[in-house]
């Protein structure tokens, strides 16, 4: 049996690096940046753990010195959030190309401008093609629990992709709920020591890292990159299926609530997904069958298993917290559109916008959908696609 | 991987299968068997009757392109010399000279 405890995202995150103990942290140490390093800062300094903080000038150094740790032949890893991740554009790609397994604690809040420190997954999203795996959570347990699995992913010999674990701004983030821990012994011989094959302190081994890889060679490692990266689903899903052996929850690429019999579902990301399981169970008890798919793992796209687990459902709601500026869709419309396209799918789709920038989503938000949802695929009424929730409008 | 890695294994006709992991080189030195001197576009020229020996021009050399054996310098190694002049700046008898192309 776990530990029980009170604690906000960010805390817990932090408690899951202390569990871990990796050797390298560089990280910002003010704003943009979160609570986690600062509290990550006060552990080394009380002596519960030996991890080398690196307090950097910028996040485009912390990526930076994350990338050289890990080369180095460390377990490293950085948080950021907001702005923090877009200094680090650059160097995502790099941590991603050189197949370096760092983790990235992020907390996803809006990009400038306007400035807002809120939260919405515009950060995260803008990234979604730079190679790194994207874990998301719900709450604070969920977040606690990735980031417990994140090593096990990334250090795999199939993968060796940096993955970025992330929660919601504030609302997990800076939010206490319940939380259960797993014991340290246990979070030891979970995720283990870390043992690189290649590494630059290495003695024994002359090593390059990121040479120069003309346009002969450039497709074939991105051949590599991508193999490696679908490689990534089924490594996720064997350390979510031992970790809930050990812990008692199981994790898959996506979860499915109440979805099994539902005609109508909601395809979303992160905290918001609480809200919207309310608004599931009023409905339920209503005898309206809806339910959820809330997507954990975006990077891989889990294309296949999603339409199968949606292949019976009449209408979806696809919700977006990031706005793309195609003038069409979201990212997870723009994504998940195409593989129901592919796969032959015949259901009926809206997409929504929704908490850009903090901005409230309601069970009443959700109630509303499916009343669209439902006049769509019942009356085939057209509603407006692609639409924000809760704008005010003239 | 590193004890048989062999880089000349891993060429433009390589299957994205044998490409490493990051591109990551497990050999040292391996940029000698590079030609960087393809793109030189002014190639330095010894007159081995004006050369004395000096050796001045071997260290200002940005690149190693001036092999020295038995305290003598050799010719210019034309895989690597990219043409910068300097070696012609800095030689006191004129020996070198900057020929227009590769």
């Amino acid at each position: 049996m776990g530990i029980r405890e009170r604690l906000s995202g960010n805390e817990a995150v932090a408690y899951a690096i202390k569990q871990v103990n990796p050797d390298v942290m560089p990280a910002f140490p003010i704003t943009p940046s979160t609570e986690i390093p600062q509290m990550v800062a006060s552990y080394i300094a009380n002596g519960d753990i030996d991890t080398e903080f690196i307090p950097v000038e910028s996040e485009h150094s912390a990526m930076s010195a994350t990338i050289g740790a890990s080369a180095a032949g460390a377990r490293a890893l950085t948080a950021t959030s907001s702005c923090g991740m877009a200094l680090m554009w650059e160097l995502l790609y790099v941590a991603a190309s050189n197949r370096l397994p760092i983790v990235l604690t992020l907390v996803n809040r809006a990009l400038s401008g306007p400035i807002n420190i809120n939260c919405d997954h515009s950060d995260s999203m803008g990234a979604r093609d730079s190679g790194w795996i994207q874990i998301y959570a719900e709450n604070n347990q969920e977040a606690y629990d990735n980031f417990l699995q994140a090593y096990r992913i990334s250090e795999h010999k199939d993968v060796h992709l940096p993955v970025m674990i992330c929660q919601d701004g504030f609302i997990t983030s800076h939010a206490l709920a319940n939380i259960e821990l797993v014991e340290d012994d246990k979070v030891k011989a979970f995720v283990g020591e870390y043992e690189p094959e290649h590494y630059l302190l290495n003695d024994n081994e002359n090593i390059a890292v990121g040479p120069y890889a003309v346009s002969n060679y450039y497709m074939e490692t991105k051949k590599g990159q991508i193999t490696a990266m679908r490689n990534a689903k089924k490594v996720i899903q064997e350390v979510g299926a031992e970790f809930g052996k050990m812990s008692g929850r199981s994790y898959g690429l996506f979860e499915e609530y109440r979805l099994d019999d539902a005609d109508y579902a909601f395809v979303m990301i992160g905290s918001a997904a609480g809200t919207t399981k309310d608004a599931i169970d009023e409905l339920r008890d209503q005898g309206v069958k809806v339910g959820l798919l809330k997507i954990r793992v975006f990077r891989p796209f889990p294309a296949e298993e999603m339409t199968a687990a949606l292949k019976n459902v009449k209408g979806i709601a696809i919700m977006d917290r990031a706005e793309s500026f195609s003038g069409q869709s979201g990212p997870i419309a723009s994504e998940l559109g195409a593989a129901l396209f592919m796969a032959r799918s015949e259901s009926k789709v809206i997409n929504y916008i929704y908490g850009l920038g903090g901005r409230d989503y309601t069970v009443d938000n959700a109630k509303g959908i499916v009343t669209e949802l439902r006049d769509y695929v019942e009356n085939n009424k057209e509603p407006e696609q692609y639409k924000y929730i809760g704008l005010r409008s003239r | 991987m590193s004890s048989n890695f062999d880089y000349r294994n891993i060429n433009e006709k390589s299957p994205w299968q044998d490409i490493t992991e990051g591109n990551q080189i497990y050999q040292a030195a391996t940029s000698v068997s590079f030609n960087t001197g393809e793109w030189r576009t002014n190639t330095p020229v010894l007159d081995p009757d004006k050369c004395t020996q000096c050796l001045l021009c071997t260290p200002a050399c940005p690149d190693s392109s001036i092999p020295v054996v038995d305290k003598k310098r050799l010719d210019f190694d034309y895989d690597h010399c990219k043409g910068c002049g300097i070696c012609a700046a800095v030689c006191p008898f004129n020996a070198i000279t900057m020929r227009e192309g590769q």
